[in-house]
């Protein structure tokens, strides 16, 4: 299992990558009890054969690592919303694109700590190709629903790119600046 | 902190790039590129990617692109990441947790000698035993 459920994010966000999408979108939503991601790509999807065994630990995808025979990013996720009481669902269309959705509960003792959502939403706008991500984060807290966009082509624009340095801090203190006021308004709400 | 529009956000990257633009870099980009594959995200390369970023800002190095790739088939020395620094061999360094890759950025990246400790992938012996000269 990983050690946050942000490190499930960056697990599930980097599949749609490699899967050679043009767009990714994220759902980050959260409430008292339930901590929920969605992540939807137009890659190159899978057939029912493919997903069976994307969710097989003992089986890796072909061109990532020869001779390697474990792919542990899928398993790990189903694995941990199993043992504590949440969800996990994976469609896909050969030629069209894959999602997933993970459910977790927030008070299951052993459900991982949310982890550092700025730190990872930043290492997820800033990996290499030019794929569009759209993260949607959303608090829900007694009916009502806050949020922020996070829009990777509409960022490089402002920050003329995102590897170096100087742009990457920049970048965090921007999305830090969002989620403290996420959690200011749904602390008001 | 207030937050922050992106207009703000785009200010603030101009005022940086207004900086740099007085200094000559031409030629130097130094190189960070950490892998993050699953088993990196296991073993804490989002904190070592954080600790780079952290470091390279207090340091005020400029020019040093910090990119993500995925797993470089040196699982069991996770997080594994590569610097590359013009005029030194390119050299992947294991087992870097955010206090090695402090003593990276003050030995590698700013006083331009390897952390021998950590070598684990590129320079020969004998490059190694110069101190990557």
């Amino acid at each position: 299992m990983h050690r946050s459920i942000c490190d499930f994010l960056m697990d599930m966000v980097q599949n749609s990558f490699e899967a050679g999408s043009s767009a990714v979108i994220v759902h980050v939503s959260q409430n008292d009890s339930q901590f929920e991601i969605t992540a939807a790509d137009d890659g190159c999807g899978m057939d029912e054969q493919e997903l069976a065994q994307a969710q097989d630990p003992f089986y890796s995808g072909k061109g990532k690592h020869d001779h390697r025979k474990v792919g542990l990013g899928i398993p790990f996720l189903a694995q941990t919303a199993s043992m504590t009481g949440g969800s996990f669902e994976i469609k896909s269309v050969k030629g069209m694109g894959t999602s997933v959705t993970c459910t977790l509960m927030l008070e299951h003792v052993d459900t991982p700590p949310v982890g550092d959502l700025a730190s990872t939403f930043r290492a997820l706008l800033s990996y290499p190709g030019d794929c569009e991500l759209v993260i949607h984060r959303s608090l829900d807290a007694d009916g009502i629903q806050h949020g922020y966009q996070l829009v990777r082509s509409e960022l490089r624009q402002v920050l003329g790119d995102l590897h170096s340095s100087d742009s990457l801090n920049l970048l965090k203190d921007y999305i830090v600046s969002q989620e403290l006021s996420l959690q200011q308004q749904d602390r008001g709400a | 902190m207030a937050k922050m529009t992106l207009e703000e956000l785009r200010a603030l990257r101009e005022n940086k790039r207004k900086e740099l633009d007085k200094r000559d870099l031409s030629g130097k980009t130094m190189q960070v590129v950490i892998g993050m594959g699953t088993c990196g995200i296991a073993a804490g390369a989002k904190e070592t990617l954080d600790a780079f970023l952290k470091d390279i800002d207090e340091h005020n190095l400029s020019d040093v692109t910090v990119t993500q790739t995925g797993c470089m088939g040196l699982c069991y020395v996770e997080p594994t990441i590569e610097v590359i620094v013009p005029g030194m061999p390119n050299v992947i360094y294991g087992k870097v947790d955010p206090d090695v890759a402090k003593n990276i950025v003050r030995e590698h990246l700013i006083s331009k000698k390897m952390v021998s400790d950590h070598v684990f992938d590129r320079p020969a012996a004998d490059i190694m035993d110069r101190g990557g000269k």
